[in-house]
């Protein structure tokens, strides 16, 4: 029996040509899948192990070879969290929500104003600082830090009469500034985007350039509104910089870096913490996750818009 | 019409402008401006906490390239390494990743999250499941040696030449899927069918459809990520900081620890600032040079093309 009459399924190839066609087509399909289950599990493999480890006993994080997964799950890893003595897991949680709300807050509010300036009024030098935005994207932050932090430290203490310094201040006011050049250009592309006749049949009825944000641009901005709370929100619930550099007092830490703390400062070797720790992480990964499954074509389109010229 | 308080419509159009633009305005002089002003002018002085800055001209500058800072080049030498090795292999396996989920393949939705969930997780996190996956004794990554044979794995982060491969290879874990990938994807979405439908019906292959239509069309995506990704790889430092410390043995003593070091633990802000600035020299003269070598190699639609 030749090959092309087993394959009578596939009626439409007969010819040996057409019939090897198909089958290379099949294979090179075959090769696609598994390439892409391959990326999977090593995407995926570190996160899923993790897990496991977070649910693991002290004892099962040390030992060879390791067990995928744990005998019984002890889901008590991270209740356990927020019970050891010296670390302040429900705080640390407790602030780092606190201060990205009040960062993202900021950046949208501040962002919003700045790119309907930019997108919506002529005024002089309006091309210019555009650029100047822009290549603001690229400054590394760490070339202002020092004067930053040396600012935060005695402004303050000249107008309040202490310092910022081992504050949330300095991780919460510059986002009331503008937000990053990412927020405002991101906002005035869309602001762009929405057709400028209906500002000016709200001009012939009278309104001033707030209503016409307000119950004109706002309303149909909505996405880019999202995005850019997303984006700031991952940025300030990761940021790990700016808190190492402005807190020194463990009980006023964000996430970021009382893990660090935990994992680092704090470790007692007579208690192996490996287990808590994955627990942790997973915490602190959580509201990533959650953020982006519910709002995940936010997300592209705010990656993608990212990527377009100006 | 009428005016309110005498002014033309263009004159409030200029001010309501100013008005609006201004909370990024003044955002732009307090927090980047000024700031870098002053670090130039601190550059130039030696100058600790509390005390007085004291100008001493170019001796910050001196001491840094001369070698008299012996972490300064080494420092210096780690990150430029690892940019140089992690941004080629990180925009060409994204680039792979976009590819293969452009393939129409079924659950193409699923495979993209699956690649994406990494770059979601925060650094420290990230940081903190690979130190425990680089385990010597009971990690996951010797285990898997030891399935194939290897007795003993190496200790990773530990070891001074396999550090920065290590430190690496978390970067990837947790770059390769995220925003470059989804940029790729874009890209590749706007390539028109009908172009790659001509070049088959002209006989070419898979690879030669990809080389010869696919990329030079999405050669302006190239240099996006290819600019963003060498900005965001000499900026590494928490990964370090979480996994490694710096070392073993300055290892990964990259630049921004350094300059951390110097600003925030020996509060040297004068010498720390001259490394600031030495830093953004670096940033931009790199980027400039991506600007002026993407001339030869990026291809924008509607430009001509010799």
């Amino acid at each position: 029996m030749s090959a092309a009459q087993s394959l009578s399924t596939l009626a439409r190839f007969r010819t040996p040509e057409q019939v090897r066609a198909r089958w290379a087509w099949y294979a090179g399909r075959g090769i696609l899948y598994a390439l892409a289950a391959l990326g999977a599990i090593l995407f995926m493999g570190p996160f899923l192990f993790a897990i496991s480890g977070s649910l693991k006993s002290a004892a099962e994080m040390h030992v060879f070879p390791p067990p995928l997964l744990p005998a019984q799950p002890a889901f008590g890893n991270y209740a356990r969290l927020f019970d050891i003595p010296g670390v302040y897991f429900a705080k640390w949680y407790l602030n780092s929500i606190i201060i990205t709300c009040a960062s993202v807050l900021g950046t949208v509010v501040s962002a919003c104003a700045a790119a309907y300036g930019f997108s919506r009024f002529r005024w002089r030098l309006r091309d210019f600082f555009f650029i100047v935005l822009l290549s603001t994207l690229v400054l590394p932050e760490e070339v202002v830090i020092i004067p930053k932090f040396l600012m935060f430290h005695y402004v303050p203490q000249a107008l309040f009469g202490h310092t910022w310094i081992d504050t949330w201040w300095p991780l919460i006011v510059p986002s009331w500034f503008g937000g990053g050049a990412f927020s405002v250009f991101l906002m005035r592309q869309f602001f762009l985007q929405i057709p400028r006749d209906l500002d000016e049949a709200a001009i012939i009825d009278g309104a001033n350039s707030w209503q016409i944000l307000r119950h004109i641009l706002l309303p149909l901005a909505q996405p880019a509104l999202a995005t850019v709370a997303i984006f700031s929100f991952l940025t300030h619930w990761n940021d790990f910089f700016h808190p190492l550099i402005y807190l020194s007092t463990v009980e006023s830490f964000p996430l970021s870096v009382g893990l660090r703390w935990f994992q680092q400062a704090a470790n007692d070797p007579s208690e192996p913490r490996d287990h808590l720790l994955m627990a942790a992480s997973m915490l602190m990964v959580l509201p990533c996750v959650l953020i982006f499954f519910t709002m995940q074509r936010y997300f592209v389109r705010g990656i993608v818009m990212s990527g377009i010229k100006g | 019409m009428h005016r309110r308080g005498g002014l033309s419509p263009r004159a409030r159009e200029e001010i309501a402008g100013w008005l609006w633009t201004s909370p990024w305005l003044l955002g732009f002089l307090l927090f980047f401006f000024g700031p870098m002003v002053a670090s130039l002018y601190l550059s130039f002085t030696k100058y600790a906490i509390g005390g007085t800055p004291q100008v001493i001209g170019l001796d910050n500058f001196v001491r840094a390239l001369s070698g008299k800072d012996d972490l300064f080049w080494p420092s210096m030498g780690r990150t430029v390494e690892y940019a140089f090795v992690m941004v080629p292999i990180g925009i060409g396996l994204s680039l792979l990743a976009a590819t293969l989920l452009n393939q129409g393949l079924k659950g193409t939705a699923v495979f993209r999250t699956l690649f994406f969930l990494p770059s979601l997780t925060p650094v420290v996190a990230a940081a903190v499941i690979w130190r425990w996956l680089y385990q010597p004794d009971f990690g996951a990554i010797n285990w898997l040696l030891w399935q194939l044979g290897v007795d003993e794995g190496p200790r990773w982060l530990t070891t001074p030449d396999l550090a920065l491969p290590s430190l690496m290879l978390i970067a990837l874990w947790a770059s390769v899927g995220g925003g470059a990938m989804v940029i790729f994807l874009a890209g590749l979405q706007s390539v028109p069918r009908e172009l790659h439908d001509a070049a088959a019906i002209d006989g070419a292959n898979a690879w030669q459809r990809f080389r010869n239509v696919t990329l030079p069309l999405i050669t302006p995506t190239i240099f996006f990520n290819l600019v963003i990704g060498i900005i965001a790889a000499l900026k590494v430092f928490a990964l370090a900081v979480l996994a490694t410390q710096g070392g073993p043995n300055y290892a990964t003593w990259f630049f921004n620890l350094h300059l951390y070091n110097n600003a925030f633990q020996f509060f040297e802000m004068g010498y720390a600032s001259a490394l600031a600035w030495i830093f953004f020299l670096l940033v931009v003269s790199l980027t400039l040079l991506n600007v002026r070598w993407s001339r030869n190699w990026v291809h924008y639609e509607g430009e001509e093309r010799a």
